[in-house]
């Protein structure tokens, strides 16, 4: 058990998981107390000992699968008819017999209606043996053969006939439709999941846990890459923007160290003093006085921008949750303030729809035009940007060879308080093509590559050290 | 004195244990639990708002047979509110009542246990009697003042300069619960065991109404414990917690009204709910007509 457990910990640690040492001897020691023979307290154990954070789960779950996961009913090429160890008996009238996919299917429905999992996974055995054709030896991670299965058991189909056996036939609401499609879907979901479980499973037996492993790893959240992000991964990385917004909005906020105290408070030092005869026992300070941080956002929402202007506009709307004066604009080739749709009230799947709406934002072709949209912030919010503001643009800097606008970028710079470049592309290609990177960038206080949550990270603990220097002076 | 918690052997006691404080744990909070007891180590809860994190402290120390010791936390809490403070009225009083006192025997009097205020780290640390130790909203304090709790966390003693280190008489157990506001600090979690606390289950859900609402038929528990799940799926500011849902109920309940269906949800919907711009997506989401009135006559 030792050794399985160091391998996992190897594993967990090569996905990106920070595993301490003393971390891994709690573990160790935890197990001890832990009934190996049920798996999920299994998983509770080493998750509670071994994982501290939720956005570490996906990860962890995945590796776990395959480290302590079900041992698969099948073996690798096994065929239909001939599998060994796939005929446990329920799998019998599953379909074996019959033949057709559309009796697999209805064995499908009757057994996650009926909630019965050993049948599950007997069937999901049976349908991997027939239509998976996996091969010995084979460097995959599995996601190809799952991709087979599933075009021949027909999911939709699936989830069609599982709607029709879970609704109770009288009529319903809106409310009870929806319930029945989420069941119905949690069902399909768990027969992938299954799937997967087995063909990970009988990987395993043919190359080894860590292969399989390295094969099968999810990225972790803040490893995700915000440009290309799938649909699935931008809803985790938008569940995990909020604390880190409220972490950049106190650093924003924050001028000196903790525990410095605010002027002494004469009046009250007196007042307390009365109790023991005018000693100055217990002097008493005022609060110290609360910054109240100007942030100015100006996000590129260009087309070349979309996934990671969803991004940054999330990252808007949580900071303005937390900070009272956020001002946001958006541009391509025009410029307008935006403030209003992503403000503390609102919500903001209805404020990405207004703003592509409303917004005045496109004036020519939809390509971005930095030089113009930094000209028109000059003339139009000249009032927006004071020196207590803190500005972040967001973008790529890709300006389609037209004019770059340095000095209105420059008055905007001069009059900020600090001024931050959030490019999401990578280093190496900046200043290439139309990319005018280093032109803007040479007067920003910092420009840093931003493409995954680490990345923000690291740059909103840069950000507060500069916030907390004083204006420089610019020549 | 021997406590409670030793006669557990198992995480399934820990699990009856907590049910008969009124908590009904899963099988993966009950093992969590068990470790915790069994390896001597804080609990760090985490979760979002409403789904009972405080609520395990309590039934644990129900459970247990121990005392509450809680310690809630918020921003700007320091060492003199959570730990110990000495009292400097009565030291005042003390030097003025007996003057021309020789100094060294004065100071060693003032500087001790009469003198000191005890805050709740001290006091669950110095209790005779087992306790159960609630850092309650751990999110809430700064970064740096977290490293107050480490020393309490690993090792259960306090060290305070005039007295020396204080060990635990008996070893509490200890809870900390976070919202994840933001990320506490790798040391502190890493002297804990981690226990993420998400909504419950469907079938979870259902089971805590029926207790906690007893009157409640369980096909209808089933059915608003099913549409809440639902309705969490929508992305809102603020998901209905565990504790609106059973208030949910009660509400239905109170009212009347005895199925879930579209028109009830819709005048219930502020139960529910607290921001305006949440109900009035879940609304729009579940096709509902918040405006009609379904009160039965």
């Amino acid at each position: 058990m030792i050794t399985a457990l160091a391998e996992f910990v190897h594993e967990l640690r090569a996905v990106g998981i920070p595993v301490s040492m003393v971390e891994a001897i709690d573990a160790a020691k935890a197990i001890e107390h832990t009934d190996l023979a049920s798996r999920e307290n299994l998983r509770a154990t080493l998750g509670a000992t071994l994982v501290k954070s939720p956005r570490h789960y996906g990860a962890f779950d995945r590796a776990f699968d395959v480290y302590f996961g079900l041992a698969p009913i099948g073996e690798l090429g096994s065929e239909d008819g001939g599998g060994p160890g796939a005929g446990d008996g329920t799998a019998e009238g599953g379909g074996r017999g019959g033949g057709g996919s559309g009796d697999l299917l209805d064995a499908f429905v009757e057994a996650l209606v009926s909630g019965d999992s050993g049948r599950v996974r007997s069937l999901i055995a049976l349908a991997v043996d027939r239509h998976a054709a996996m091969q010995p030896g084979r460097p995959v991670g599995g996601r190809y053969y799952a991709y087979r299965v599933l075009r021949r058991i027909d999911t939709d189909e699936l989830l069609a006939r599982l709607l029709a056996a879970l609704s109770s036939g009288s009529p319903s609401g809106e409310i009870d439709d929806r319930i029945d499609h989420e069941r119905a879907e949690a069902l399909v979901q768990q027969v992938r999941d299954r799937l997967e479980q087995e063909i990970t499973g009988r990987l395993i037996s043919d190359r080894g846990r860590s292969q399989v492993a390295g094969n099968r790893r999810l990225p972790l959240v803040e490893d995700i890459d915000l440009m290309h992000a799938t649909r699935v991964e931008i809803e985790e990385v938008e569940a995990a923007i909020k604390p880190l917004a409220r972490k950049l909005a106190t650093r924003l906020g924050q001028r000196r160290r903790h525990g410095a105290k605010g002027r002494l408070d004469v009046r009250r030092t007196i007042r307390r003093s009365l109790g023991h005869g005018g000693v100055l026992l217990d002097p008493r300070f005022r609060p110290p006085r609360k910054s109240k941080p100007e942030i100015v956002i100006l996000c590129d929402v260009s087309g070349s921008m979309a996934t990671f202007a969803r991004f940054t506009m999330q990252l808007t709307y949580a900071i303005a949750a937390e900070l009272s004066k956020v001002r946001v604009f958006a541009f391509i080739d025009g410029l307008d303030e935006v403030t209003e749709f992503f403000g503390p009230d609102t919500d903001f799947a209805d404020g990405l729809i207004r703003m592509s709406r409303e917004a005045d934002i496109v004036r020519r072709d939809g390509h971005s035009d930095y030089g113009s949209s930094f000209t028109e912030m000059c003339e139009k919010y000249s009032d927006a940007v004071t020196s207590r503001s803190t500005v972040i643009i967001t973008g790529d800097a890709r300006n389609n060879y037209r004019d770059v606008g340095l000095e209105a970028f420059a008055q905007i710079v001069d009059r900020a308080r600090s001024t931050f470049w959030l490019n999401p592309e990578p280093r190496r290609f900046w200043d290439t093509g139309d990319s005018v990177m280093s032109q803007y960038g040479s007067i920003c206080d910092t420009v840093d590559q931003v493409r995954s949550l680490r990345q923000l990270e690291a740059f909103v603990e840069r950000a507060a050290l500069r916030v907390g220097a004083r204006p420089r002076i610019v020549n | 004195m021997h406590a409670m918690e030793d006669n557990w052997t198992t995480p399934a006691q820990v699990r009856a244990a907590l049910e008969g404080a009124g908590y009904l744990a899963d099988d993966r909070i009950a093992q969590v639990v068990f470790l915790a007891v069994k390896l001597q180590k804080p609990i760090l809860a985490e979760g979002p708002a409403g789904v009972g994190k405080t609520a395990l402290a309590l039934a644990l120390a129900d459970a247990t047979g121990r005392r509450l010791v809680r310690l809630q936390c918020y921003e700007g809490l320091d060492e003199a509110k959570a730990l110990y403070e000495w009292d400097y009225h009565k030291q005042l009083l003390r030097l003025q009542s007996d003057e021309g006192v020789r100094w060294d025997e004065v100071e060693g009097d003032i500087f001790s246990e009469p003198f000191l205020l005890e805050r709740p780290l001290l006091e669950a640390i110095r209790s005779e009697d087992p306790v159960v130790l609630l850092i309650d909203e751990t999110d809430r304090i700064e970064v740096e003042t977290e490293a107050l709790l480490l020393e309490v966390l690993d090792s259960f003693q306090v060290t305070i300069p005039e007295l020396g280190t204080i060990r635990a008489v008996t070893r509490p157990i200890v809870v900390l619960t976070s919202n994840n506001t933001r990320e506490l600090s790798e040391a502190l979690k890493r002297r804990c065991l981690y226990l993420h606390i998400p909504y419950p289950t469907v079938e979870r859900e259902r089971a805590i109404l029926r207790s906690r609402v007893p009157e409640l038929p369980e096909q209808f528990a089933e059915k608003i414990a099913r549409t809440v799940a639902s309705i969490r799926q929508i992305p809102l500011r603020k998901a209905p917690s565990v504790s609106e849902t059973i208030d949910w109920a009660r509400t239905l309940l109170a009212l009347g009204i005895d199925e879930v269906s579209d028109a009830a949800v819709a005048s219930t919907l502020n139960v529910l709910l607290k921001h305006q711009t949440d109900i009035e997506r879940t609304a729009k989401e579940l096709s509902l007509d918040i405006d009609a009135d379904v009160r039965p006559e």
